[in-house]
């Protein structure tokens, strides 16, 4: 049988190979080795949550441990990459990419475009992302629409393993600023995974469910939820088409219009905040592009527009549920059926 | 009583196979069923085909219904004489339980590797009695290319599929990749095996490899049965072979796909994404290309085994779907002396599409 492997496992796995194929790959990050623990143990964090564990003994000379100073070493791995290394730069939480987004928005993601296409920055910033973590409002958010509105920058969310390490060997070996975004909650979320490396090029959603009623467009830990809906609608005679973006920029329009052409109805969910966030970007394009294929309203689940809360109870009923998004897949059959109706 | 019921299950098809789906009965309740008669369709994520009953005998009951989901094993429905009672055959299906899965695992096939001097070799293995068999892919193909022909093989014969070097999960980094470097891997395979002389079934650019390792090495070989082979003729489909080499999405791969089937139904989602996951596998598009300009360069086929095929003294049987797209079918006439069987209705991937017309060659001539 093919093996299996984590999304955290997918990670480390992508990183060694190709920091062992390209020595101008580094990883900087605060505690990616994390100092010596015990004895014979020279990388004792290998990350906040142990993903480039074991790197450090195999690539000494490619890993640096950072200061505390997001702004700091992300601008100096944006600089490195203008210089002709291949970085990835760690940051423990998507949620700190605030105090470094002048080196993110204003400096890597302009180089090329002001440069006249004569500077290249081939720089990965990766980050966790998302809620569910009990971690509260500073380290649980869903900020994907903030790095897919600025032109320049590659945005990358993926739902599982086998897409991980693919996409992630694709974001390093790409000579743009990636933003790679890896859902918390997933981490331990497992697939088949080749052990031999390959990429995923950017700018193609995966239909990970083909259905003929209703297209599901998402991205990230809502693909699993949205997954786990269309098994509970199926029983209910509701056949979902479910399509995990994969990359939000640059983002896969046409996989997305196609489906939608043939199934007539539109849910989007997204795990974002909903004010200018992915589920109302895609809504909107469809909704200028094929909205005479559509036969009932679009639907959009989404978190509401509120902090993540740090009340467990309350964080559970925040992350959009496979309950919701059933629910919404049913709305928008029941619109369709009144119009129908109506004629 | 309960001797004389056969239960009809579903089937496994390959070791990724864990359910498939009832697509349709083709046998009401109370038809004499005879065997290799087509009972029902079974659909898997994979791929689609018609299961042909095994044993004869008189369907009393269809325990499964039309378009649902059965595990792998799962009693689908029962044959028993019409002595016995509708009650004991309600018994019979009350009774039935699905093998444990674990037990499966252990006493089932799994994949080997085997450390050649090319490289890592992926096979898989079925054991039996008698001189083996051993099944070779086309062009982008791998073992799973067999998946409906290995266990039928493996019941008169020991049967081994291999993943060729560049393809499947072996060894993909493999230096001016040709045809003697997959005529070598061949010997040393069997060399790994301790098998000194093989049925060699070779589909496509397999069958060029099958035959001309039958060439070279005359005594390793005991038969060939060469499958909509190359090496026959001149003429190949470039569309096929240039769009497959070339197609970096499944929009582009898809249409060229279409040419390996007389019903393109077959190529479906998952099987279009297992081509794309092994074609971004670093080193895979290197190793096309160069295998491509090896053998196929500006799309004709660069070497004809016919005339050295014609000097061998062994059987060698040439099968060919009438409708195969992607080499010629008038090809199959190339080679004097060779019995050539062409079966309607199929296209190039013909030990696929009519898998047990396949089988029944193979197997009552070894």
């Amino acid at each position: 049988m093919a093996r299996t492997l984590s999304m955290k496992d997918a990670i480390n796995e992508a990183l060694d190979q190709e920091m062992t194929r390209d020595p101008t790959v580094i990883m900087m990050g605060e505690d990616i080795v994390g100092g010596a623990g015990a004895a014979g143990e020279d990388d004792a964090w290998g990350g906040v949550l142990g993903v480039s564990k074991g790197l450090y003994a195999k690539h000494p000379k490619q890993m640096i441990d950072t200061p505390l100073s997001e702004s700091a070493y992300v601008g100096a791995a944006i600089g490195a990459a203008t210089c002709g290394l291949r970085p990835v730069a760690e940051l423990m939480f998507i949620d700190f990419m605030g105090v470094c987004l002048d080196q993110i928005y204003n400096q890597a993601a302009k180089f090329r475009y002001m440069f006249g296409g004569k500077a290249e920055t081939p720089v990965v910033i990766r980050a966790m992302c998302g809620a569910g973590f009990r971690a509260a409002a500073q380290h649980s958010q869903m900020l994907t629409p903030i790095f897919a509105h600025i032109p320049g920058l590659k945005v990358v969310c993926p739902s599982n393993a086998y897409d991980t390490k693919g996409l992630l060997i694709q974001a390093i070996r790409d000579n743009d600023p990636v933003i790679f975004l890896e859902h918390k909650n997933l981490y331990g979320s497992e697939c088949d995974v080749p052990e031999e490396p390959y990429a995923i090029p950017f700018g193609e959603a995966n239909v990970v469910r083909e259905g003929s009623d209703v297209t599901i467009v998402t991205y990230g830990l809502m693909v699993p939820n949205s997954l786990t809906a269309a098994e509970t609608l199926k029983k209910e005679g509701i056949d979902v088409e479910v399509i995990d973006l994969r990359t939000i920029s640059p983002i896969d329009m046409d996989t997305v219009i196609e489906s939608v052409e043939e199934t007539g109805r539109l849910v989007c969910v997204d795990e974002a905040n909903p004010r200018c966030s992915i589920a109302s970007d895609i809504s909107s394009v469809v909704a200028q592009d094929a909205f005479g294929a559509l036969k009932a309203p679009i639907e959009m689940v989404t978190a509401p527009h509120a902090p993540v809360p740090f009340t467990p109870s309350l964080e559970d009923i925040y992350i959009p549920s496979p309950d919701r998004i059933a629910d919404a897949v049913r709305k928008t059959m029941a619109s369709s059926k009144q119009e129908v109706a109506a004629q | 009583m309960s001797d004389l019921i056969i239960p009809i299950l579903m089937p496994k098809w390959g070791l990724s196979m864990s359910e498939g789906t009832l697509a349709a009965w083709h046998v009401e309740e109370g038809t004499e069923i005879s065997p290799g008669d087509e009972i029902m369709d079974v659909e898997t994520d994979k791929i689609a085909n018609v299961v042909e009953a095994a044993d004869g005998g008189l369907l009393r009951r269809r325990v499964g219904s039309d378009g649902e989901i059965y595990p792998v094993r799962a009693l689908l429905g029962v044959m028993a004489p019409a002595e016995v009672s509708d009650a004991e055959i309600d018994a019979f299906v009350d009774a039935y339980e699905l093998p444990e899965v674990e037990e499966e695992e252990d006493t089932g096939p799994t994949y080997e590797f085997a450390d050649l001097p090319i490289g890592k070799i992926r096979y898989a293995e079925r054991s039996g009695e008698g001189t083996p068999v051993i099944f070779i892919h086309g062009f982008g193909g791998d073992l799973d290319n067999w998946l409906f022909n290995i266990d039928a093989v493996s019941e008169v014969a020991p049967a081994y599929a291999l993943d060729l070097p560049g393809h499947g999960q072996s060894v993909k980094a493999v230096d001016q990749p040709g045809l003697d470097k997959l005529v070598t891997t061949i010997i040393d395979f069997m060399d790994h095996l301790g098998v000194d002389k093989a049925h060699l079934v070779g589909h496509s650019k397999g069958g060029l490899v099958s035959g001309q390792t039958a060439i070279s090495h005359p005594d390793r070989v005991a038969s060939l049965t060469l499958i909509c082979s190359a090496g026959l003729g001149a003429e190949i489909n470039s569309d096929y072979i240039e769009g497959f080499v070339s197609a970096a999405s499944r929009k582009e791969l898809k249409p060229k796909l279409h040419h390996l089937f007389a019903d393109k139904s077959l190529v479906n989602r998952s099987m279009v994404d297992d081509l794309l996951k092994y074609k971004r596998i670093d080193g895979v598009q290197d190793y096309l290309e160069a295998l491509k300009a090896a053998l196929f360069d500006g799309g004709s086929q660069a070497v004809d085994i016919a005339k050295g095929l014609e000097a061998l003294d062994i059987p060698l049987l040439v099968v060919w779907g009438a409708e195969d797209a992607v080499i010629p079918v008038a090809h199959a006439d190339a080679v004097s002396g060779a019995e050539v069987v062409v079966i309607d209705g199929a296209g190039h991937m013909v030990q696929m599409e009519n898998a047990n017309r396949v089988n029944e060659l193979i197997t009552s001539r070894l």
